[in-house]
């Protein structure tokens, strides 16, 4: 039972970053019906530039908030300069040039700063805490809390505001959008920049736990990629069941069959879904009316 | 003075001049219809007005002021709106919620407010849904409002698509075939619609096959014939006019059978 427990919390953890990268992939491809496979390296950029901030002097947190002003800049940038000038090419060229603008950031990230592992302090100090013979590190629930917040506050954002709300008109109708007087490009703009900015988010707190270098956005995006193709791709709600989902099995596989599996799981699940149910869990199957 | 006006726009694709050289004016309370024979360019004329294709040439000037090439959320809140032939519309929305967005511009306010509640955004929020009921009353979907636009009929989406371009409260509303695939009966309150909206002051810019309703209704008609102005004037001039019995009988055989 104990043994459960503490796969459990640590399956939630990593499930808590999974749905936040998943979450970024939801909030571009909504905006865009691209998948942005460059969401690994938000996550990475929002470690790597704490930790050199940090270096440099800055308290912590201010180190953190620069790191996630930053790469939503970058974000940004993304979109004006590689995705936007590709307007109307197929989907498939747009999806490579995020592949191309992933390995730039990547090689950037490596010249800029360099190819070491870093971490930082954790928050709350690294002392475990114990609940029913499990332990749980502090930093676990600043991660899982920090998820909830986020999902909380994109929740409020798309129910209650008129912005949010014309983000979700730009994901159901592109020019119906338009008509109405949404300006679309803007929606992308702000797509990118808040994906990024919770990429770099998730990259903050989970860097005290698994550590940061400039090749770990790769399999932060394929796992974050399998967790939203599981909860169905274009749904929030679908992002945060998916994460969770696939943190668990995750630690499941590695506590109960091996850890050297854990990483398989991912692609299982991809090719799960794609064999059994291509929509995801919340995913509607997409029937166009002519 | 015109409220809209077109003056020599042009578009190419590739080496095909799709629209070429196209001139003329929209009035307030005006019907102007645009016909002529399928491939006429008549979409293409009206994708470059409100903003979805850049014109290759020529300008549009809306209540004089330059808009050629604008963006068609920038038209938007200029007054200029439009249908689809073959619709644009939030098919996963309730039907009200489509007129809603209509609003958009109307209902924007700061998103503190939005967040917090705020009465300011509270009373934008119920003018907007007051105005949408209204509309959908107008165009008769008031029954339908909580059901899923992509479950009503053809017809019916027609009409919402007009009520959401009403909603942004146009000078000037572009319909691209408001009465293709209607039956008999709702051509006749399209055609109803149409004539108390221009009552109302709003200039009218129509694309439409069906030549009765475009007769009718229309205080001028402009014919394009492979993207060029063969003629103008009221109805009964075009009906006359021996070009445009030749393009339509030239080439339209299989358009009248679609009428």
């Amino acid at each position: 039972m104990d043994a459960l427990l503490q796969f459990i919390f640590s399956g939630v953890t990593v499930g808590a970053v999974y749905a936040l990268v998943a979450l970024g992939f939801t909030i571009i491809y909504n905006a865009s019906d691209v998948v942005n496979f460059a969401q690994g390296e938000f996550v990475m950029l929002g470690g790597m530039i704490t930790v050199f901030a940090h270096q440099a002097g800055l308290p912590l947190a201010l180190a953190a908030v620069l790191a996630i002003i930053v790469t939503a800049a970058i974000g940004v940038a993304l979109n004006k300069l590689a995705i936007e000038p590709a307007r109307g090419a197929p989907v498939v060229s747009v999806i490579i040039i995020t592949i191309g603008a992933s390995i730039l950031i990547r090689g950037a990230t490596q010249l800029i700063f360099d190819k070491q592992l870093h971490r930082f302090p954790a928050f709350s100090g690294d002392d475990p805490i114990r609940v029913m013979g499990a332990t749980i590190l502090p930093q676990s629930l600043w991660v899982t809390g920090g998820a909830l917040v986020v999902f909380a506050g994109l929740w409020l954002f798309f129910t209650r505001t008129l912005t949010g709300k014309a983000v979700l008109a730009t994901a159901n109708n592109r020019i119906a959008a338009q008509l109405v007087g949404i300006n679309t490009g803007a929606i992308m703009t702000l797509s990118f920049g808040l994906s990024a900015a919770i990429g770099a988010l998730a990259g903050v707190l989970i860097t005290p736990i698994t550590l940061v270098s400039y090749d770990v956005g790769v399999a932060l995006a394929l796992k974050g990629f399998a967790a939203a193709m599981l909860g169905g791709m274009g749904n929030p709600k679908g992002a945060l069941v998916g994460g969770l989902m696939l943190g668990l099995l995750e630690a499941l596989t590695a506590g109960y069959l091996s850890s050297q599996y854990k990483d398989a799981v991912a692609f299982i699940v991809i090719l799960a879904v794609l064999f059994v149910m291509p929509q995801g869990i919340f995913g509607k199957s997409s029937t166009e009316r002519v | 003075m015109s409220l809209l006006e077109v003056s020599g726009l042009g578009i190419a694709f590739g080496g095909l001049m799709a629209v070429n050289d196209v001139s003329f004016a929209v009035k307030p309370g005006e019907i102007v219809s645009v016909i002529g024979p399928n491939g006429a360019g008549k979409t293409t004329l009206f994708n470059m007005i409100s903003g979805i294709y850049r014109p290759g040439r020529g300008a549009v000037r809306l209540n004089g002021e330059d808009v050629t090439g604008e963006a068609p959320h920038r038209l938007a809140e200029k007054g200029l709106s439009r249908t689809f032939q073959n619709l644009q519309i939030f098919q996963e929305m309730t039907v009200l919620d489509n007129v809603l967005a209509g609003y958009h511009l109307q209902e924007r306010g700061p998103i503190w407010a939005d967040l917090l509640s705020l009465p300011s955004m509270r009373r934008r929020a119920t003018i907007a849904r007051d105005g949408a009921r209204a509309l959908l009353e107008r165009v008769r979907l008031d029954k339908t409002e909580g059901q899923q636009a992509g479950s009503l009929s053809y017809g019916s989406l027609k009409r919402l698509e007009i009520a959401r371009a009403l909603a942004l409260n146009p000078k000037i509303l572009l319909l691209d075939e408001p009465a293709a695939g209607c039956n008999a009966v709702e051509t006749e309150e399209i055609d109803h619609l149409i004539t108390e909206l221009a009552g109302s002051g709003i200039a009218i810019l129509l694309v439409e096959h069906d030549m009765k309703l475009v007769m009718r209704i229309s205080s001028h008609i402009i014919v394009l014939d492979h993207g060029e102005k063969i003629a103008e004037g009221d109805p009964a001039t075009v009906s006359r006019d021996p070009q445009v019995i030749a393009a339509y009988l030239g080439a339209g055989q299989e358009e009248e059978a679609e009428c």
